[in-house]
């Protein structure tokens, strides 16, 4: 397995080997453009193809077929010429396109004509009271255990939230012999009102048959508790029960294990400290890039393909990933774009692939109680700090998540804001009347993943380096 | 909490877990192993001492540091298993040195 780029500098590079950056470097490398693929887990793949290429899961109607159909990519890059490197992290990247990387322990930069930024998404913070506890996990965590290590559920175990995952993950567990003993539904009511209108779009969407099957499924196994408004994790030192409110009644199970999922949302951390504009969207409630139609970003060269450009599936991922690389391509080898599909192609796939997506954002849109917790529930994890902590921090004259940082460090431990980005921006927002745009987000910088001081000394310098910062 | 699937053939790879030996399988990441493992690894927090557990299994959470072969703060959920692997509850911070 490569653990270093065998040159310094690439026509593109792409970072992320989910579909979108699967898609890019193949179609970048097929046009003949050198092209390195950087992936930090253990294979290719991303979230929705984790460990295709090594799953122990050998029954294939067990993750079924929308997961199969990533073996076909991952074999189109691994035959195209570009060059992967698994399990390397990038910690930087800047506008002179140079990119840092970090390889089991040690650390490397180059350089690109071109950066396709295919980070993907992340699941959206959730924070209710206990969702610290251990025992409490994301539905995501669970998937991508199932799929990498064969692991399913074997205890009293919850699933709440929302969304298609949630009924993939729940299918996916029974079909491999986990126990799931209930689900609490937390789409709001109301929502089901506002996405009639987007309903028809949804019913000509590939999701449409695939989401009601899988939901039938789970159905008949599975006690479902619906219009769920109220969700507390308890237990001492470890998860003990789950308490929910559903109408006017109020139930507290015993449960060994609660998966949470309210949806995913662009993992924005690399793309913001390159200083890439984001905008908040107010559909999807969290912050995407500001892109032309050729995914493009603000800053020159640095283009940013699949859910990191606003959430549309891994159809959809596919789809930009490709228009993103070949729109690389016609910048930087014009007379190599014959040999791929037209423009107008890919972009009436895109089309074709984010029907319906406005009926799945309008329906599973999170419930404020969900998204803006109060009291002593905890918002950033890594620092530990609560709901109140955080008000009390705006009453005496915090005015937006950067200057939260001075008053209780939020966002400044380890996950450097994944975990209670959004969750801060919100809580922000409503506790002094302004927009989530207007409060904004935390001013991201490199490295975006801790490496030591020891790695970042280590790194090849030159004299010229060395010279630049010795004095006397 | 988890279960190993009867489909999973892949070959056992022999880790140590605080000492005691524990059998996991080639491809898993550390804190896969761990949880499957039926122990209890729990980490403490830098903060206040919390006990934790992984909670997104995808490198964004850092629920799951661990100290591996010694170094402490590894991303357990991204670091795959090795034959002979020395693995420790953090309970803490990371020290000086490690």
């Amino acid at each position: 397995m490569n653990t270093t780029a065998r040159r310094d500098s690439y026509d593109v590079v792409v970072i992320g080997a989910g579909p979108a950056g699967l898609a890019a470097a193949a179609t970048a490398a097929e046009a003949g453009l050198s092209t390195l693929l950087l992936d930090e887990n253990a294979g290719p793949g991303g979230q929705v193809w984790r460990a295709i290429a090594s799953t122990p899961v050998t029954k294939r109607d067990h993750l079924g077929a929308d997961y199969w159909a990533g073996a076909e990519l991952v074999e189109a890059v691994r035959s195209s010429g570009a060059e992967i490197i698994q399990r390397a992290t990038v910690w930087s990247l800047d506008k002179h396109l140079e990119i840092g990387v970090s390889v089991g322990g040690a650390s490397f930069f180059v350089k690109a004509r071109r950066v396709i930024l295919a980070t993907g998404a992340l699941e959206r913070p959730f924070p209710i009271p206990g969702w610290t506890l251990p025992g409490v996990m994301t539905a995501g965590a669970a998937q991508t255990m199932l799929k990498s290590s064969g692991l399913v559920p074997d205890g009293p175990t919850v699933i709440a939230g929302q969304g298609p995952l949630l009924w993939l993950l729940a299918a996916q567990i029974l079909r491999l012999g986990g126990r799931i003993d209930r689900i609490l539904d937390t789409t709001e009511r109301r929502n089901y009102l506002a996405a009639l209108p987007h309903a028809f779009a949804f019913m000509t969407s590939p999701y449409f048959a695939k989401g009601f099957a899988l939901m039938r499924q789970v159905r008949a196994k599975v006690p479902v508790v619906s219009g769920v408004t109220e969700l507390a994790a308890a237990g001492d030192g470890e998860l003990a029960t789950v308490t929910y409110l559903s109408g006017s009644r109020r139930e507290t199970v015993p449960a060994e294990l609660l998966l949470l999922h309210q949806g995913v949302v662009p993992n924005v951390n690399l793309a913001m400290a390159v200083g890439i504009e984001h905008r908040w969207d107010e559909l999807q409630l969290c912050w995407s890039p500001v892109l032309d139609r050729d995914c493009n970003t603000s800053v020159e060269g640095i283009a940013i393909a699949g859910d990191g450009a606003g959430i549309g599936g891994a159809e959809a991922a596919i789809v930009r990933g490709r228009i993103a690389a070949r729109a690389a391509v016609e910048a930087l080898a014009p007379a190599a774009a014959f040999k791929l599909a037209p423009m107008a192609t890919f972009r009436a796939s895109l089309v074709k692939a984010e029907r319906g997506r406005i009926f799945l954002d309008t329906l599973f849109r999170p419930a404020p109680q969900f998204r803006i917790p109060s009291d002593d529930t905890i918002v950033c994890r890594c620092e530990e700090v609560s709901a109140k902590d955080i008000l009390d921090a705006v009453a005496i004259g915090a005015t937006g998540p950067n200057q939260l940082k001075a008053y209780r460090r939020t966002g400044m431990g380890p996950c450097q804001g994944r975990l209670c980005g959004l969750t801060v921006t919100e809580l922000m927002a409503q506790a002094r009347g302004k927009t989530p745009q207007e409060i904004g987000y935390y001013r991201l910088r490199a490295p975006v993943k801790p490496i030591t001081l020891a790695e970042l000394a280590a790194v090849p310098k030159t004299d010229a380096d060395v010279n630049a910062v010795v004095r006397g | 909490m988890f279960k190993r699937s009867d489909q999973d053939s892949r070959r056992s790879v022999h880790i140590v877990v605080d000492g005691a030996a524990v059998a996991a399988r080639e491809g898993d990441t550390v804190s896969a192993a761990l949880l499957a493992s039926g122990r209890d690894v729990r980490r403490a927090t830098a903060v206040s001492g919390a006990p934790r557990l992984p909670y997104c299994m995808m490198g964004v959470c850092f629920d799951c540091l661990v100290t591996i072969d010694g170094v402490g703060n590894r991303q357990g959920c991204l670091v795959p298993v090795a034959e002979g692997m020395q693995i420790e509850i953090q309970k803490g911070k990371r020290e000086i040195g490690r």
